[in-house]
């Protein structure tokens, strides 16, 4: 048995764990600053390849970074195509132009995205530009991991700067060589041309020289501004998709090494469960079988829990061994959560709410004295990521490293992670990413990766570690369920006067609510009303939940959006008027810099100027107030969430038996300037689709600490008959970019249900909406 | 136990288990990891590859009931030229992650083999056994409809050459 340093106490690793992936959402949510990341702290070096050629590495100046930077070189020289870097720019004698994505590629676009923003600083020729992925080094390049729709404003300036670097250095070089003042050179597409004369010099051909120009200060450089670009805003299809319709590898699951053998990872159905035994002889006996061993685990389950691996000459070896596989387990510690159970619970937690976390102005006076008062309870259900591709990782302990390639969202900090499961400093651990089929959250958890890693160091040679998708199903990181009891007033004037919010969540045992089941991270809508109380009561869970696609605002924004409708419909108020007024209150643009994480900054913040431009918008392309035949509506949402300002529409039939026929999801989103217009639009149709298929059909049941989910055929993920057509709208400003992936998910849930009501009367208040009889 | 396959228009011999699914003997013995493990119950469709030209799930069928030609993903594009359906592919930059993209692809191939100009209808039909678990259904449904109208631009091309 290879026991690792911590003994397993699944309690005290689930606490760990929560309170780790909290702090990881807050360290994404905290977008930099705005100063130029490469003043004060960073540093630019150059490197000239044995092969020729310019490379700019930026970095931390850090002494790690220093010492880090020699091996990064020599690895980039070794490895030239399968190694990368944060902002790095290698110009070849031949012109073409090697740009280093150091973001996981997870399905949001960011490998084309990267390459695109250096490019147009870069004055690069798109069509000899190749995109290839970076090497995980955080003290080089700071963070690696993709969440929280962060990558694009975490890169935009050190992006940019490292396209403009190495530009001005090129042009430089041309000037030199020409004895012409730079300022008579111009550059595009890779050429650097001398003006008065008309001489040209391609990148490749001033490469060389370029690498012995002095750096310049990124300070002085100026970046171009939104009407100049000549990349950025058009359309680019993705730099991985030749590969990808021809089926090469790429993936994670597709990492093949030389006597590579396969590994499954068995854990206990109750979550949390030790192995006390198990017929491990009888399975090293069966074909294909190599070895069979138990790892204690460490109890955290985004590190190792207890569990059986097996391991053998091919997957489905391992796959078949492991229905044979039988396992005492001791379930003394183990989950006991019932997902039914706590579904009562919570009602009687309803009738006694606690002292409120937040009080804002007297919200007795403000019911006591309203024109209408509404009151509503709405709740949600667990659910689970299962993006596509199963996890796996492949791990080889060999020359005292641990060498691990994995799809993680977060391999950069797999690092120090599994230097502290197996006791290795982390220079002994050298991890390699791959592209991701699906994260959507999941794997911001490496549970996978410290699994490979723990059974490679019990393997001689390479060994890749395969979930089975029902692995994925009884082992998630999952959205947590919720129920919320409202209660708001309308005024004399028809405006919203108070609002009351009792949220029944869950904890693991610390007295705070689980990763993604608190309030909103957002500042929308904290600040419902003039008179606001909140109040929360935590119920224990032993199902581990983390952060899914959006995370809070997926299932707050429903609960606001649909209430807020309920409200206009109280007050007999047209929702696109109510919502216009709303923006506009004073508390909503005072509150935005304060509150929620990401809002540091005025410009990361709620805006109500950019609410309302994609509501109004978003109105007038979905033709909002057009008369609809009877069991057809319209439905309108708004959410401010992950730094996006999106309005959506779905306009929908209903049949006698609830089934629904969506005609048309309108989607406006405003995130600043667009850097990619084919990838944006991919992700708001993306999050629309991933959204309607959640709200209708997903759910998770837990009972005996058990998933009772196992598989695609009792969890409907959304098909292409069921897929409205999306129509994307964007208005583009010169506010800082933000992300992407989550913002489009919000608001389809209260759309859909405030539609479902305008077609019906019916108001739906439980995801998902198959709870209450609705098919697509 | 030696299988010979026909893969991708070459002939193969694979040495293994009669119960081994097509999918582990394409992506561990042969190496080929165009076609995907999603699900291993024929729920899903990344595993999809085309049997005697029919959309078929690979981690369904055992080696030893495989009857007929093999095609999948690596091997659909001829020498130096993308098949017309991966270029629409490319051209509508359909894929998000990419994982599930060679499963819609074989499958809308078969589709267009038997419907060169498919309606949505059948478009529904024949792709509803692959998951897009990032939701392209949108833009899969604007390729199949390109490549069907490629499709048929080419059919004119040469009947006016």
């Amino acid at each position: 048995m290879l026991t690792l340093e911590r003994p397993s106490q699944y309690a005290e690793g689930l606490a760990q764990y929560d309170a780790e992936m909290q702090a990881l959402i807050a360290e994404l949510h905290a977008v930099p600053a705005l100063v130029p990341i490469m003043g004060r702290r960073t540093f630019l070096k150059k490197a000239v390849f044995a092969g020729g050629g310019l490379a700019l590495i930026f970095h931390l100046d850090t002494k790690a970074a220093r010492a880090a930077e020699t091996d990064t070189v020599d690895a980039l020289e070794g490895h030239q195509e399968s190694i990368v870097l944060n902002a790095f720019v290698r110009v070849a004698p031949n012109n073409v132009i090697t740009i280093y994505s150091k973001g996981p590629e997870i399905g949001q676009g960011i490998k084309t995205a990267f390459g695109l923003i250096i490019a147009e600083e870069l004055d690069a020729d798109w069509n000899t530009v190749r995109v290839e992925q970076a090497p995980v080094n955080p003290k080089v390049y700071g963070s690696q991991s993709a969440g929280g729709s962060t990558s694009i404003p975490r890169g935009w300036d050190q992006l940019r700067q490292a396209g403009a670097t190495a530009r001005a250095m090129l042009v430089a070089a041309a000037a030199q060589q020409w004895n012409v003042p730079v300022t008579e050179c111009n550059a595009a597409d890779s050429i650097v041309t001398h003006k008065p004369s008309g001489r040209k010099l391609s990148y490749g051909e001033v490469a060389i020289a370029a690498a012995s120009q002095p750096v310049p200060d990124v300070a002085g450089l100026p970046l171009k501004a939104r009407a100049d670009y000549k990349l950025l805003g058009k359309r680019f299809t993705g730099v991985d998709n030749r590969k990808i319709v021809t089926g090469q590898p790429l993936f994670g699951i597709d990492v093949q090494l030389p006597g590579m053998v396969y590994a499954n990872y068995t854990k206990c159905p109750a979550i949390g469960g030790k192995v006390k035994s198990a017929n491990l002889e009888a399975i090293k006996k069966l074909p294909g079988v190599v070895d069979a061993f138990i790892l204690e685990g460490t109890g955290n389950p985004s590190e190792v829990m207890p569990g059986v691996a097996i391991i053998g000459k091919t997957t489905w070896a391992v796959f078949k061994a492991k229905g044979e596989l039988k396992v005492e387990w001791d379930e003394s510690t183990a989950s006991k959560d019932s997902m039914t159970e706590a579904a009562a619970k919570a009602k009687e937690l309803a009738a006694n709410p606690p002292a409120p976390a937040t009080n804002v102005g007297d919200v007795d006076a403000a019911f006591a004295s309203a024109a209408k008062v509404v009151e509503a309870s709405y709740d949600y259900a667990m659910v689970s990521h299962q993006q596509l591709e199963p996890e796996n990782s492949t791990g080889w302990w060999h020359d005292g490293v641990i060498e691990l390639w994995t799809p993680s969202q977060t391999a950069d900090r797999g690092i120090s992670q599994v230097a502290g499961l197996l006791k290795l400093p982390e220079d002994k651990v050298t991890i390699h990413q791959t592209r991701a089929g699906g994260g959507f959250g999941r794997r911001l958890s490496n549970d996978y990766l410290c699994e490979a890693a723990a059974i490679a160091m019990k393997v001689n040679g390479p060994v890749k570690l395969q979930w089975m998708r029902e692995d994925d199903f009884a082992y998630d990181f999952f959205r947590a369920p919720g129920f919320h009891y409202l209660k708001g007033a309308i005024d004399k004037q028809g405006k919203l006067s108070a609002f009351q919010n009792h949220l029944v969540s869950f904890s693991t045992g610390n007295n705070r609510p689980v990763s993604g089941g608190n309030r909103s991270n957002n500042s929308f809508p904290a600040d419902m009303a003039p008179n606001t109380r909140y109040a929360i009561s935590l119920m224990p869970l032993q199902t581990p939940c983390g952060a899914m696609r959006a995370p809070t605002d997926n299932v707050q924004m429903f609960v606001a959006g649909s209430f807020l409708h309920e409200l206009s419909v109280a007050a007999g108020r047209d929702h696109v008027e109510f919502l216009l007024e709303w923006f506009a209150r004073p508390q909503a643009t005072a509150a935005a810099p304060a509150t929620g994480e990401r809002g540091r900054r005025p410009e990361a913040g709620f805006n109500a100027t950019r609410a309302a431009g994609v509501l109004k918008l978003a109105a007038e392309k979905a033709g909002w107030g057009k008369k609809l035949p009877a069991g057809s509506g319209m439905g309108i949402a708004f959410s401010f969430a992950y730094g996006g300002h999106v309005a959506e529409v779905v306009e929908l039939s209903v049949d006698a038996k609830k089934h629904l026929t969506i005609h048309q999801v309108t989607a406006v989103a405003d995130i600043g300037p667009i850097v990619n217009m084919s990838s944006a639009e991919n992700q708001v149709q993306g999050g629309v689709i991933d959204g309607l298929s959640t709200v209708l059909g997903l759910e998770i049941g837990v009972e005996k600490g058990r998933i009772q989910q196992r598989n695609f055929d009792d969890y409907p993920i959304l098909r292409m008959r069921s897929a409205p057509p999306v129509a994307a709208y964007f208005i583009q400003s010169d506010f800082r970019p933000t992300g992407l992936g989550e913002p489009c998910l919000p608001p389809l849930a209260p759309a859909l249900g405030n539609a479902i009501f305008a077609a019906t009367g019916e108001r739906v208040r439980s995801m998902p909406f198959k709870r209450a009889g609705y098919t697509i | 136990m030696p299988f010979q396959l026909n893969i991708n228009r070459k002939s193969v011999t694979v040495d293994v288990p009669d119960d081994t699914p097509l999918l582990w003997v394409l992506r561990d013995t042969l190496d080929l990891k165009g076609t995907k493990y999603g699900c291993g119950i024929s729920e899903c469709g990344a595993c999809t590859v085309l049997v005697n030209g029919r959309s078929t799930r690979s981690c369904q069928v055992a080696v030893s009931e495989v009857q007929g030609n093999v095609m999948t993903i690596e091997g659909l594009a001829e020498p130096g030229k993308l098949h017309v359906v991966q270029q629409a592919w490319i051209d509508l930059d359909v894929a998000q992650c990419g994982y599930c993209q060679g499963g819609q692809i074989l499958s809308a191939v078969a589709l267009l083999t038997a419907h060169p100009q498919p309606t949505d209808a059948q478009i529904d039909t024949a792709m509803g056994g692959n998951l897009c678990r990032c939701a392209t259904y949108n833009r899969i449904r604007q390729a199949i409809h390109k490549a069907a109208g490629s499709k048929a631009a080419e059919g004119d091309s040469h009947a006016h050459a």
